[in-house]
């Protein structure tokens, strides 16, 4: 799991690659709430993800939350064909509610 | 087959069928202890069903039934013949309830009464006296009250998944994920709800963990084990709910109840995703109310609650399973017999008739283009299409035994009715004809089986004089015959009586007073309008209405029926029927500029005639055929064709039952599939033809009627018998 951050005015733009599996959850986590503090708005790029299982989607679904109750404009994009599966297994689309591209 | 109404009606029937067959099946032999099962089931699946859908007229009846049934099967009770009638009314009874119900309407007064008899039939080989067994069916009442209050179903035909993994299952390297599509594969996933309720504040959150819960929907036709194997390696790692389709209410609530989770946030969950409607949360919610203040009243202690709980459990797992079971049984009758609609099939065919058709067409291009490729592969290509068209109009083709055995009731009944003692042997029950024609052939054979029991078998003391068995016999044969088939209804009663039927005919005017008939043609008669020579008019025959409404029936069918009579050994009365009415293979022959088909089926064979045995001109004539009196129809003449340009000419010998004639055209084209197109308004009662078809090259070709036109080269030979008769002229070559 790398993770990329550019940020600019304030915007968070994240982008995870690689495989997310349980190994890289906690790092996954920290990185990543790290990152997003003190953000306005968070965008995931998740292009290059080649694998994310329930434990790296359980975070996905936690950043969502924290950024509904903080205010905060949270989006995903560039799904990889690995996160869709998973959005599509647990039904989970409408909550994040990001324009998908099939 | 929308609503479950249907769906249950549907059911009924067959259950009402397999009964019926049942009980005439164990009429021969008593013992039989698989017709006893068979009976019991259907009884008992009847009863449970309207049960279930509030259908109390049918449930209570049934119920009444199925008790009897129950001594029945514990050989408390001895079947007779008696009993069995009754079985046989109540099934009528049930039949006509069911109906009602689905239907929505009350049962009226004279079902009342019948349902009255019916019950004190019953009651008393039930050994309790009426009243007692009146109390007894209130208090079995009341149980089903108080079991419908508490345990109505759920409308939903989802299996319903409630899991929540326990935390540490990702640790243990389990992931959710791949049970969910694992689950695919058994079956499908219709709907998912995650829950992340559970989810910890951001601080408190440990990635390792799994929060997640899952309500999943699942459409699948495996069983509880099969779908619990899928959790198998979690099993000690989460709470797994599976409710099987159309679970309890109660057993619903249960679930809801013991999930961490707010209970309205659950039930929102479940209506939203289907499960529930709004009225079976309410329900739910409601009882799961009332069993807390039962607790509070009563002070039960939770452990019994809880013990009570887990018997309830225990039933509903086991009705589910039973369910499961029969729902097993249905889904793989269903697997073999799939209801099609009949109007899909039938443009289906019509799609075939025009493949078939631009098939003929794509041939005669090739053919004429000369390229040995093509033509190789356009014949391999003409054989596929000649499957498709069998294959297609076999869709249509049923068994006539189903049709069959719908008399064995019908001469049980009757011959009870009229006190003698018949029996219906049935042959052939596996011949296959068109769907169509095997619905319309239904009531003119109840028709001729009515008559042969009637007027045919004559009454025991009569049999006994004659010498017969006391035993009278009713056949229905079916069998396939030059492309037609044939279903014969035959009897070895008194057999028709020649003098009768001349007397009656001359009567009503259907024969002049010289007219010398063959006794062929005299029993024939029997099938003009208002004939009937029965002296006593009874309430199943002799009102004369039937035997002529037969033949118009079957002839409407492109069919035709004959009679065949012995004095005092019995009759028969034969049916010929097409095997299909939309596609034939035919034969197409030239006459004058125009193109002919024959039905392949009645061509014998075909004939050329050599210059100088040219039978003789005129439209009508005999040749010798291999020392035969052939009569032939010159088709040019009877079609008003001009003159052949070669000279030459064929004979394409014809049979149709039992007569043969020969049509002498100008060329022999060969066979072709033909798509048989209905003749317009105009050309519809032309005589000798039954239709036309399109041919490769756009023409149009007429279909040649062949009975018709045998019947007209045969009468022909009369009048030219009589014609020629005076001169000596040699009539054969």
């Amino acid at each position: 799991m790398i993770k990329v951050k550019k940020k600019r005015t304030g915007l968070c733009e994240v982008e995870l690659d690689g495989e997310l599996t349980i190994y890289e959850a906690t790092d996954l986590k920290n990185e990543l709430f790290k990152k997003m503090e003190k953000c306005k708005g968070v965008t995931i790029n998740l292009s290059n993800v080649s694998e994310i299982d329930t434990s790296c989607f359980q975070i996905l679904i936690l950043a969502k939350r924290e950024c509904d109750e903080g205010g905060i404009e949270f989006t995903m994009n560039s799904h990889s064909p690995a996160v869709l599966d998973v959005i599509e297994t647990f039904n989970m689309g409408s909550f994040f509610g990001d324009p998908i591209v099939l | 087959m929308s609503s479950p109404e249907e769906t249950f009606l549907l059911e009924c029937g067959e259950l009402l069928t397999s009964m019926e067959d049942a009980l005439l099946q164990m009429e021969s032999s008593p013992a039989d202890s698989d017709s006893i099962n068979s009976i019991f089931r259907a009884a008992h699946t009847i009863k449970g069903t309207g049960g279930v859908f509030g259908f109390d007229d049918v449930e209570s009846f049934t119920h009444v039934v199925e008790n009897v049934l129950d001594k029945v099967r514990d050989n408390e009770i001895d079947v007779d013949s008696q009993l069995i009638a009754i079985l046989l009314s109540c099934r009528d009874h049930i039949e006509i309830l069911v109906n009602k119900a689905v239907a929505g309407e009350d049962i009226n007064d004279d079902d009342k009464d019948i349902d009255t008899d019916l019950r004190s039939g019953l009651n008393k080989y039930l050994d309790v006296p009426e009243a007692v067994e009146n109390n007894l069916e209130v208090a079995e009442e009341k149980h089903t009250v108080e079991f419908e209050s508490s345990g109505s179903m759920v409308i939903s035909d989802n299996w319903h998944i409630s899991l929540r993994f326990d935390k540490d299952v990702l640790q243990n390297g389990m992931d959710p994920l791949s049970f969910m599509r694992y689950l695919k594969n058994l079956g499908e996933i219709v709907h998912v709800t995650t829950l992340y309720d559970d989810f910890p504040k951001l601080e408190d959150f440990d990635p390792e963990l799994c929060y997640l819960g899952f309500e999943i929907d699942f459409s699948s036709e495996a069983d509880k084990e099969q779908i619990e194997q899928v959790f198998e390696f979690v099993r000690d790692m989460c709470v797994l709910h599976i409710l099987p389709p159309r679970a309890h209410i109660a057993h619903y609530s249960e679930v809801i109840q013991s999930l961490p989770e707010d209970d309205m946030r659950i039930g929102e969950i479940l209506i939203a995703s289907g499960v529930l409607t709004k009225r079976e949360l309410d329900e739910a919610l409601n009882k799961q109310e009332k069993s807390f203040q039962a607790e509070n009243e009563n002070v039960t202690p939770i452990g019994e609650v809880l013990v009570e709980e887990k018997v309830v459990h225990e039933e509903v797992v086991n009705a589910a399973l039973n369910k499961q079971n029969t729902n097993k049984i249905i889904k793989s009758t269903e697997q073999t017999v799939l209801r099609v609609d009949a109007d899909k099939l039938d443009s289906l065919i019509n799609l075939v008739g025009e493949l078939v058709i631009s098939g003929a067409t794509t041939n005669m291009l090739v053919n004429k283009s000369g390229d040995e490729q093509l033509i190789e592969s356009m014949s391999s290509m003409s054989r596929l299409v000649e499957e498709i068209r069998d294959n297609a109009l076999n869709l249509r083709m049923v068994q006539i035994g189903e049709t069959f055995n719908r008399f064995k009731r019908v001469v049980r009944d009757v011959s009870k009715e009229l006190g003698k003692d018949i029996k219906l042997n049935i042959n052939g029950a596996d011949a296959e004809l068109d769907k169509t024609v095997v619905e319309k052939i239904g009531d003119p054979l109840m028709h001729l089986i009515r008559n042969s029991m009637d007027h045919g078998i004559e009454s025991s003391a009569d049999r006994v004089a004659s010498g017969k068995d006391i035993q009278g016999n009713v056949w229905l044969n079916a069998y396939h015959d030059s492309g037609s088939i044939v279903i014969e209804v035959a009897d070895d009663g008194r057999g028709l009586n020649r003098d009768k039927i001349l007397t009656k005919a001359h009567e009503k005017g259907l024969i002049s007073d010289g007219q010398v008939l063959t006794d062929h043609e005299v029993y024939r008669l029997i099938f003009e309008a208002g004939f009937s020579t029965a002296e006593t008019v009874t309430n199943l025959s002799g009102r004369g209405v039937g035997m002529d409404v037969v033949r118009r029936n079957i002839e409407a069918l492109r069919g035709s029926v004959d009679v065949d009579s012995k004095e005092n050994e019995g009759t028969t009365i034969s049916i010929r029927l097409p095997l299909t009415l939309a596609i034939i293979d035919g034969f197409l022959v030239r006459v004058g500029d125009s193109s002919y088909v024959i039905p392949l089926d009645m061509v014998n064979e075909c004939i050329e005639l050599e210059e100088g045995e040219q039978a003789e001109p005129g439209m009508h004539g005999y040749i010798n055929l291999r020392d035969e009196v052939l009569p032939y129809l010159r088709l040019r003449n009877y079609f008003d064709e001009p003159a052949s340009t070669t000279g030459l000419e064929s004979i394409v010998v014809v049979k149709y039952g039992t007569n043969t004639a020969g049509f002498v055209v100008d060329e022999l084209l060969g066979e072709l599939q033909t798509v048989i197109k209905p003749m317009g308004k105009i050309l519809q009662n032309v005589k000798g033809i039954s239709g036309a078809t399109i041919l490769g090259s756009g023409n149009v070709a007429i279909i040649l009627d062949v009975p018709n036109l045998i019947v007209r080269a045969t009468q022909a030979e009369t009048s030219h018998v009589i014609n020629k008769a005076s001169d000596e002229n040699v009539l054969l070559h």
